[in-house]
């Protein structure tokens, strides 16, 4: 609850100190604020489960957990945006402002216990992002992205809603723990409108996390937007997404699961062919961390699928070592082709990074890990990622489940491994890049982030 | 503690040579004295074993505590046996290459000692997910080495190399998470855990295919070699006999850590095709062999035939089958590290291997012919030398597991004398091509690395009872694990 407070208030702050003269107060205030806000955040840990706002929110730890994930990961982003001084017609306090805003929509769908708070939630995430996608003005491919995205979601929210006002239909009720007791109550017995609205409200949620069919905006969206953006669509919002499907079949759901899991499954398995096989034929390095990160979401949903003790334990480990890796392989990609920019070519292909580790080894090194890690190469956090949610699956028996996802790590191995192989083993001219000092402590904390979850992922357990 | 400190050492040298090795020549010194220490540590381990203990020097950290995965490791005589392999030929293969310089020397040696760390780690892990943990790691500094290091197509061929043998132990993977949450209670991944397990028969044939798939991709065993003689030729010599030499007795070594123990009904019911198949790849590997032009490239086949034989003698799941593999394994990986390095010391003289345009090297090196010709013997079987006392047993287990099968891979020794006399003979003898011209004999620190091999091979032909009594306690308790 108090960083969903804490951060409406310092959203407006920070747009307040756009007025200032000098921009350059805005990068330290916005980070001191998203520190404040995972202090606040602990302020709730370990008192069990809370209800705040009408009982509209509940907080308890795994929720505070999900919120901590989804700062940490902000808190890399914004620092990486190094006050937007390079872009010329940015307007950092809005930016800022709006990345704030969308934080505490991302808040209240990991921790809704009512359905229009969830519906709320998504909106105040999604209306950031169309904005933040746009904000390259007189890029046509952003303005194109943001279009498409703004159509697309706006469906997507449409069917969200007519599935929340059909639930609301079906039980009397908006509150998660109502709906609960009414479905455990009747069992399989309830009636076709319940059907109906989870279905289209999990349409409209799982557009949100790009699981296939629902995919086609992301590889647009993610390539058009600017690429500090599409990494936080790509960790933020998939992170927070996740934890709210997560909760509303947990929550309300597990007496029919025997009606949902078929569906799922099936989405499941689509959303890894689709991510993995259409990646392998991208050659632009951004466009294959989007269909990369339509094949998390499939790894992800393998988790929710099953709906195992595990499941809570392989998502949040997922998220995280997913968003690290991601934000550092975005990172690296950003410093790129900044420098191809500089030299007046527009490069976010594979062969960008042709040559990288001659004189850039950090970089390549960084790049190398992410890569690693988001391939499930053992010794990276990526690895347990999978480990733990091959786990779920297995516990609730869905071995065949586990094979087509093994096949398609397999097949992820070979796009991932094209970055690697062009930043150590081809030969190009890249030069040495600049890297400022905050945004090399970054890169560096995430990479030993991914190895150090790698070779003792215990201490995540700890952490909790 | 000894275990631990086997798998740290290398670690540790390796993040040594990459601090300190950034002069020319520095790297190589300190990976050298990093991986002599190893081997010392090795050798007092060994003083120390007693072969009818089981698992000794061992440690147990909690890794993943309420899960149950602990990072557990000891050694038992299966396993002393190939740290002494591995430890002994680490520093042989780092000495073998003081007579080449490499370009960013000093991660070349680090990516060595970093893949040396990971292959003792992969023989002591008495934890399922350890090993796998090892198992996979030990690809990476070997895929690194020969991907920067090696030849012209050396880009294409690893990255088959690395998916093909990384996509074979996902299916080891699933395997063993399926096998962990089948342990009773509170799960475990320790490998007694899964031994204890009661798997219904239809679970334990997709268990053994799993491991199966796995492991014959890794040794590789015939159909899945199609990597290995590409990968071998192209990646540089340390990086290939790092690969022949110890790194594809990883996978015999989980057929018998993992395979045999876990699914001995899958073994009862398809052991058979596995069995023909490592047959196959016998008379298919040495038929290829004999035709091959490129020393590099026929050594690489010879090699994919004898680890068809190492296979199809632990799948015949007899004492005399396993004792067999593992005294081959480690004759094997001596030999193979001595050809393959005589086949660099050949190239870097005469810039080629290719049979065609070598002979008459016998005419100006006596010490060489000799070295050459004592390897050469071991690798095709002779007695009183290393490769008689393997292939023997391996035959006799094979036999005892079906007489014509046994019939057929006993063809290896006929067909294996075959190409390595062809070679020797176009390479060594016949009239002074213009390569030989100017040859000059084995160097001090060339002879510093083939007289320990030689050694070695002596006495494995000679006294091989050292070995076998190393071993034989473990390997009876496995079979009493196997067959109930």
């Amino acid at each position: 609850m108090y960083p969903i407070v804490l951060l409406s208030v310092l959203g407006i702050v920070v747009l307040f100190l756009g007025f200032m003269k000098s921009k350059s107060v805005l990068l330290p205030a916005t980070l001191l604020f998203l520190v404040l806000a995972l202090a606040s955040n602990f302020i709730d840990w370990n008192q069990g489960k809370v209800l705040y706002f009408y009982e509209m929110l509940a907080v308890n730890n795994l929720t505070l957990a999900f919120n901590a994930i989804v700062l940490v990961s902000a808190f890399m982003i914004v620092a990486m945006t190094r006050g937007f001084q390079d872009q010329e017609e940015a307007q950092p306090a809005e930016y800022y402002g709006i990345m704030l805003f969308s934080l505490v929509g991302a808040f209240m769908i990991i921790g809704y216990e009512h359905l229009i708070m969830l519906f709320v939630g998504i909106e105040i995430l999604s209306v950031s992002m169309y904005i933040l996608t746009g904000s390259d003005k007189s890029n046509l491919r952003s303005n194109e992205a943001a279009l498409k995205y703004f159509l697309m979601g706006a469906f997507a929210t449409g069917i969200m809603l007519f599935g929340i006002a059909l639930l609301y239909g079906a039980t009397g009720s908006f509150n998660l723990t109502d709906i609960q007791s009414y479905v455990s109550i009747q069992g399989r017995g309830v009636s076709y409108i319940l059907y109906a609205g989870l279905l289209l409200l999990l349409i409209g949620m799982l557009f949100k996390v790009s699981a296939a069919p629902f995919h086609f905006w992301t590889p647009d969206v993610y390539d058009g937007a600017p690429t500090i953006f599409t990494t936080f669509m790509s960790t933020i919002v998939k992170t927070a997404g996740f934890a709210a499907i997560f909760r509303l079949l947990s929550h309300s759901f597990t007496p029919i699961y025997s009606f949902w899991w078929i569906t799922l499954a099936a989405i499941t398995v689509l959303t890894l062919l689709v991510g993995n096989i259409i990646a392998v034929y991208q050659n632009s390095f951004k466009r294959m961390l989007a269909y990369s990160s339509i094949s998390h979401a499939g790894y992800l949903l393998i988790a929710v699928t099953s709906l195992s003790p595990q499941t809570e334990n392989a998502i949040l480990f997922y998220s995280l070592a997913y968003s690290i890796a991601t934000i550092s392989a975005f990172g690296v990609l950003m410093l790129v082709s900044k420098k191809k920019a500089l030299e007046g070519q527009v490069d976010e292909s594979y062969a960008a990074f042709n040559g990288l580790a001659a004189q850039n080894p950090l970089l390549a090194f960084v790049l190398a890990v992410s890569m690693l890690s988001l391939a499930g190469i053992p010794l990276t956090a990526g690895f347990w990622g999978k480990f733990f949610v091959f786990g779920s699956a297995v516990e609730r028996g869905l071995v065949w489940m586990l094979v087509v996802a093994v096949l398609m790590s397999a097949v992820g191995i070979y796009y991932y491994f094209r970055a690697i192989i062009a930043a150590y083993l081809k030969e190009g001219d890249i030069g040495k890049i600049r890297i400022a000092p905050f945004y090399r402590i970054i890169l560096v904390v995430a990479t030993a982030m991914t190895i150090l979850f790698g070779l003792a992922p215990g201490i995540f357990e700890k952490l909790l | 503690m000894y275990t631990l400190l086997l798998i740290v050492l290398p670690a540790l040298a390796a993040l040594l040579t990459l601090g300190l090795g950034g002069r020319p020549g520095h790297a190589r010194q300190i990976a050298l004295a990093g991986a002599l220490a190893e081997l010392i540590v090795a050798v007092v381990v060994w003083t120390q074993f007693d072969p009818a203990q089981g698992f000794q020097f061992g440690f147990a950290f909690d890794w993943i505590a309420s899960a149950g995965i602990s990072f557990s490791a000891g050694i038992d005589g299966i396993s002393m046996l190939l740290i002494v392999l591995t430890t002994f030929l680490v520093p042989l293969i780092v000495l073998s290459t003081f007579g080449h310089s490499y370009s960013k020397e000093a991660s070349f040696y680090a990516l060595i000692l970093f893949m040396e760390s990971a292959l003792v780690g992969v023989f002591v892990a008495t934890d399922a997910f350890l090993f796998y943990l090892f198992f996979e790691a030990a690809l990476i500094p070997v895929y690194f080495l020969a991907a920067i290091w090696g030849g012209e197509n050396r880009i294409r061929i690893t990255f088959k190399f690395f998916l093909y043998t990384l996509f074979g132990s996902l299916f080891m993977l699933v395997a063993l998470v399926y096998l962990y949450f089948q342990t009773p209670g509170q799960h475990s991944s320790a490998l007694t855990a899964l031994y204890a397990l009661n798997l219904s028969p239809a679970a334990q044939g997709w268990v053994f295919w799993a491991f199966f798939l796995a492991f014959a991709i890794k040794m590789p065993v015939f159909p899945f070699h199609t990597w290995q003689p590409d990968t071998y030729t192209e990646s540089p010599t340390p990086a290939t006999m790092l690969l022949a030499g110890i790194m594809l007795k990883m996978g015999v070594y989980g057929l018998i850590r993992l395979l045999l123990p876990i699914a001995p009904v899958g073994l009862a019911e398809w052991g058979w095709v596995a069995i023909v198949l490592s047959v196959t790849g016998i008379v298919y590997g040495s038929i290829i062999a004999i035709q091959q032009r490129d020393m590099k490239r026929l050594i690489a086949y010879s090699s994919f035939a004898h680890v068809g034989l190492m296979a199809a003698g632990v799948f015949s799941n007899t004492l005399n089958g396993l004792q067999g593999a593992l005294i081959q394994m480690l004759a094997h990986g001596i030999n193979v590290v001595g050809l393959f390095f005589i086949v660099e010391i050949i190239f870097s003289r005469t810039k080629t291997r290719y049979l065609d345009h070598l002979g008459g090297i016998t005419q100006r090196t006596p010490h060489l012919t000799v070295y050459f010709m004592i390897l050469l013997l071991g690798s095709v079987a002779l007695p009183l030398t290393s490769g008689f006392v393997g292939e023997f047993l391996l035959l006799a287990g094979v036999f005892e597991h079906n007489p014509w099968l046994g019939a057929v891979a006993g063809l290896t020794i006929i067909l294996g004398a075959v190409y390595m006399l062809r070679m020797f003979q176009k390479a060594m003898f016949g009239p002074r091509s213009q390569a030989a011209e100017t040859f000059r004999d084995l160097s001090l620190s060339e002879r510093a690395v083939l007289v320990p091999l030689v050694i070695m091979v002596f006495w494995i032909g000679l006294y091989p009872a050292t070995f076998l009594k190393l071993t034989e306690p473990a390997v009876s308790q496995l079979l009493r694990i196997v067959n109930g």
